[in-house]
């Protein structure tokens, strides 16, 4: 009973992870960690080809080589379920997505066997002795190519290889267009991404056939979401079915799928009746985990002659790839609903074509929607300023929707929970010193040096969500123990896999209850350890998942004043710092206490039970909606057309902050993927649907020497939509980031005649801006 | 043992030393960076019987005592990792900047991680910590 009772809030302090321990001494756990007794590995066969039909396969060579214990092919598994998709658009094309191929191959990295062998390398070397006899078909890689007249059907039976198409409106947008001093135009694209989790996906499954319980540990964001899936998949009892996501080495939103592989592992576990691995490669993992963004954006914006926005018009072509993952057709309708950014504008429309591609499905990644419409918005705003010779500050300042406007319905069904939106861009401008760097500028071009400024004024949806806006339920639960010591266990439904829920959590128990840090442990990741939650995802496990948590404490410290009412004798009871007071005499009972009387339950108190748990689910009433500005200073190396990043600042308003450290963690590594995504990073598929960005040397992630300093800061605007005044923070620094970047390149050249520049901003293309516009 | 058995492999699966991880198996991300007879190695892209008679350290092997070693305890501090995936690999290639420079500036320490990926970070808190450590250590 070392509890020592905390003498100050712990909310809003910079405290260390308590996760980190186990992973600093590398005894962290991660799935390729796991081992069992008598487990067997799997390698899977991959086609080679983004679109063939199978003339034949034969596997007995596999079976042939020495510790290959059996082979699975598509005829084994026909008959389980499809690879779930589980968002619904009217009129969705939903092609069925077999665990293993049957005749026919639709990407490259598709599944077509499973070979399980008493060892990771006979597994591999085995797998190569498959013959496959293809016969190749002509694929198409490209969404705008796809959706041309006379391209090869991805799907034969959806010739258009459209899978969607989504109309949103909201406003007078003919009226706004006719009426407009000016319109300007821009095709604008959000090239397809690798999510490059540092682990890649792995599984390892144990059926245990006498008790018919099948127990998944994955790397998974939502491990809940894996169960249920997988039992309908493959027809199991899901009170049976146990996933675990130990240790998760990252994610960015592509593991929040439920893949082939997890359900192809169960599958075969049963049927072996052994425990079997499977850990995917890095090559696998670039065919075969989703890949994110893959828009083409054609924006109109119409305005006034003094800068105010009065319309918005944009039509998405959304690369699908060859199938639906999980969430994949949803994602381009949250681009829609981000796409007045914001602005103030109550006029728009929006056209979403879903376009089948050869490829590997594009889904959540790092954003999920909302980086391709802020990266949309905020080039166009930058593109207006310079059509009516307008500071780009200013029309922002002038389009912004106002401090008294909130709750702000937005045209596209939204509520804006809260903001102040003209504070971080003044003040990302105020640490620049803009006024004085647009002097610098002015002489540094004179000099012959490219220097440019850019920025981005973002807003996010964030806290997924209201659960009829979401398509799996988007409230969260948790559960909080008081054990009979006075020791404290929070399981939680979110599944954090580096964002340090471990510590936030254990921070809102502490404080709530008046214990030390010290004496909670968070759990989460077991289905059978935690009560069914959601995951990790969308920026809303502390706005969420921390919110529950909030609702259960505040069930439990009413479980305790009870005891304390009846230890005490008395109503008149305050319940604080740990310990339950009573009023008159000043005599008081500590937390320990409590929870002892509670299990030792010699007199129960009345409406009251034995025992100290309280479990909650919390269903959010709205989104919340983040926002910040960032301000990005480049310097263009005419020679070689490379961009260097000269000062990064980054202010962001995720609402209260309740740990700074890992305030700042989040918008750093989001600010990176931002930069990743305007500099360098590009999934490449050539024309026959190869992706020859297949491996980390020719995929560009950011190394530490291409990352700048990030300068960053917050302003602070409570989201009232929970008692923590949180509103997120994972993918800001992504969404900001890109529209920064190129704003501020685009701004470096814009003296040579250059309006817009698709990213990656890569040296050749810069390169070539700069020898075009050359000598002036 | 097998010729062509790796060292990753040899430690994870033989020896049972599962701290180093695998991240990419072509010498690209560093998740397997291991200390051989003190140069820091990626074992993804060695041979096990390459380190026969060598002298290996793993982020296992760090800690003295029950301590942290103090490029562990900078990464705590300064909240280095996130997933921590990459961090065996990335405190082993830390240390290795201090054995060799005990003072580093940020961009000798950003090259001294060149090898190694981070993909949560953005490596800010990683050069902090690299710094801490650093100061820790009396530069």
């Amino acid at each position: 009973m070392a509890t020592i009772t905390k003498p100050e809030t712990l909310l809003g302090k910079r405290i260390r992870r308590r996760e980190d321990p186990r992973l600093i001494t590398g005894t962290a756990t991660y799935v390729d960690d796991i081992k069992m007794p008598g487990m067997y590995y799997a390698a899977i066969l991959r086609s080679p080809h983004a679109a063939a039909n199978i003339r034949s396969l034969n596997v007995q060579p596999a079976l042939a080589r020495k510790g290959v214990l059996t082979v699975f092919t598509g005829k084994d598994t026909e008959h389980a379920g499809s690879v779930p998709c589980g968002a619904a658009l009217p009129g969705l094309r939903v092609p069925h997505h077999h665990l293993l191929a049957l005749d026919r191959v639709y990407f490259v990295g598709h599944p077509l066997a499973v070979v399980v062998a008493t060892d990771r390398y006979i597994a591999r070397d085995a797998a190569e002795l498959i013959e496959v006899d293809y016969d190749v078909l002509s694929a198409v890689a490209d969404p705008e190519k796809a959706l041309a007249a006379g391209a090869p059907a991805v799907h034969p039976q959806w010739p258009d290889n459209t899978a969607f198409t989504f109309h949103q409106e909201g406003g007078e947008v003919d009226k706004a267009f006719a009426e407009a001093d000016v319109i300007v135009k821009q095709r604008i694209t959000s090239q397809r991404l690798i999510p490059m989790a540092m682990e890649t996906r792995g599984v390892v499954a144990d059926w245990r056939a006498a008790e018919r319980a099948l127990t998944l540990y994955t790397s998974t964001q939502a491990p809940h979401l894996v169960r249920t899936l997988v039992a309908q998949v493959l027809g199991l009892e899901d009170n049976r079915l146990r996933v675990v996501a130990p240790e998760v080495g990252g994610g960015f939103g592509s593991k929040i799928d439920t893949y082939a592989e997890e359900i192809l592992m169960a599958f075969v576990a049963m049927k072996i009746r052994k425990p079997v691995k499977w850990i995917g490669s890095r090559r696998e993992d670039f065919l075969c985990t989703i890949h994110g963004r893959g828009h083409v954006d054609y924006y109109e914006l119409a305005a006034r002659r003094d800068g105010e926005i009065t319309a918005i018009k944009l039509k998405i072509i959304q690369d699908l790839g060859a199938f639906l993952s999980l969430l994949t057709p949803a994602i381009p309708t949250l681009s829609v609903l981000m796409m007045p950014g914001l602005y103030r504008t109550k006029n728009i429309r929006a056209d979403v074509v879903g376009a089948f591609t050869n490829c590997m499905a594009t889904d959540a990644y790092r954003g999920a929607g909302r980086p391709e419409a802020t990266h949309g918005i905020e080039r166009m705003v930058d593109i207006l300023a310079a059509e009516l010779k307008m500071d780009p500050a200013e029309v922002r300042l002038k389009n912004f929707i106002h401090n008294e406007e909130f709750p702000f319905p937005t045209a596209t069904g939204l509520v804006y929970d809260s903001g102040d939106y003209a504070a971080p861009l003044r003040k990302a401008m105020d640490m620049v010193d803009y006024g004085k760097f647009r002097q610098e500028q002015a002489r540094a071009r004179q000099e012959g040096k490219l220097l440019g400024i850019g920025m981005s004024t973002y807003g996010e949806i964030c806290a997924f969500g209201p659960s009829p806006a979401t398509p799996a339920g988007g409230w969260e639960s948790s559960q909080v123990k008081v054990e009979p010591s006075g020791k404290v266990t929070v399981a939680t439904g979110i599944s954090p896999h580096g964002q340090g829920e471990e510590t936030t959590f254990a921070q809102i128990t502490a404080d709530e209850l008046g214990i030390g840090l010290d004496d909670v442990i968070v759990v989460h990741g077991d289905t059978s350890l935690v009560p069914y939650g959601i995951g990790t995802f969308g920026s809303r496990s502390t706005a969420v998942g921390g919110t529950a948590l909030y609702f259960a404490l505040q069930e439990l410290k009413t479980k305790l004043k009870k005891w304390g009412v009846t230890l005490l004798e008395s109503e008149d009871v305050t319940l604080a710092d740990g310990r339950c007071t009573c009023n008159k005499s000043g005599k008081s009972v500590s937390f320990q206490e409590i929870a002892f009387a509670a299990y030792r339950a010699m007199k129960v108190p009345a409406g009251a039970e034995p025992g100290l748990v309280s479990t909650y689910f919390w269903e959010p009433p709205n989104f919340t909606f983040p926002f910040g500005a960032h301000i990005v200073v480049t310097e263009i190396d005419r020679d070689t057309g490379e961009v260097f990043i000269r000062r990064y600042v980054a202010i962001d308003d995720c609402g209260k902050i309740l740990n700074p450290l890992i305030v700042d963690g989040q918008v750093h590594g989001g600010v990176a993927q931002g930069i990743g995504q305007a500099l360098w990073e590009q999934a490449v598929y050539d024309d026959n649907g190869q992706l020859i960005t297949g491996e980390l040397m020719d995929y560009a992630v950011a190394k530490a020497p291409m990352m700048p300093w990030i300068e960053s800061g917050h302003t602070v605007t409570p989201s009232p939509v929970n008692p923590l005044g949180v509103k997120g923070v994972g993918e800001a620094g992504t969404i900001g980031a890109s529209p920064a970047v190129v704003n501020s390149v685009v701004d470096a050249l814009s003296h040579l005649g250059v309006r817009h520049i698709d990213m990656p901003l890569t040296p050749e293309k810069i390169w070539n801006l700069v020898s075009a516009g050359g000598g002036k | 043992m097998e010729p062509r058995l790796l060292l990753i492999h040899y430690l994870r699966e033989v020896v049972g030393l599962t701290g180093p991880h695998i991240g990419c198996e072509t010498s690209l991300c560093g998740a397997c960076t291991v200390e051989l007879d003190g140069q820091a190695v990626k074992s993804c892209t060695m041979f096990a019987v390459q380190a026969d008679g060598a002298k290996l350290v793993t982020i296992e092997g760090l800690a003295a005592d029950g301590k942290l070693h103090k490029m562990q305890e900078a990464f705590w501090n300064e909240h280095g990792l996130q997933c921590g995936f990459c961090t065996p690999g990335m405190i082993i290639a830390s240390k290795q900047i201090l054995d060799r420079n005990p003072n580093p500036t940020e961009e000798e320490i950003r090259h001294g991680i060149e090898g190694n990926i981070c993909r949560c970070t953005g490596y800010q808190h990683i050069v902090n910590a690299v710094r801490a450590a650093a100061k820790a250590a009396g530069a």
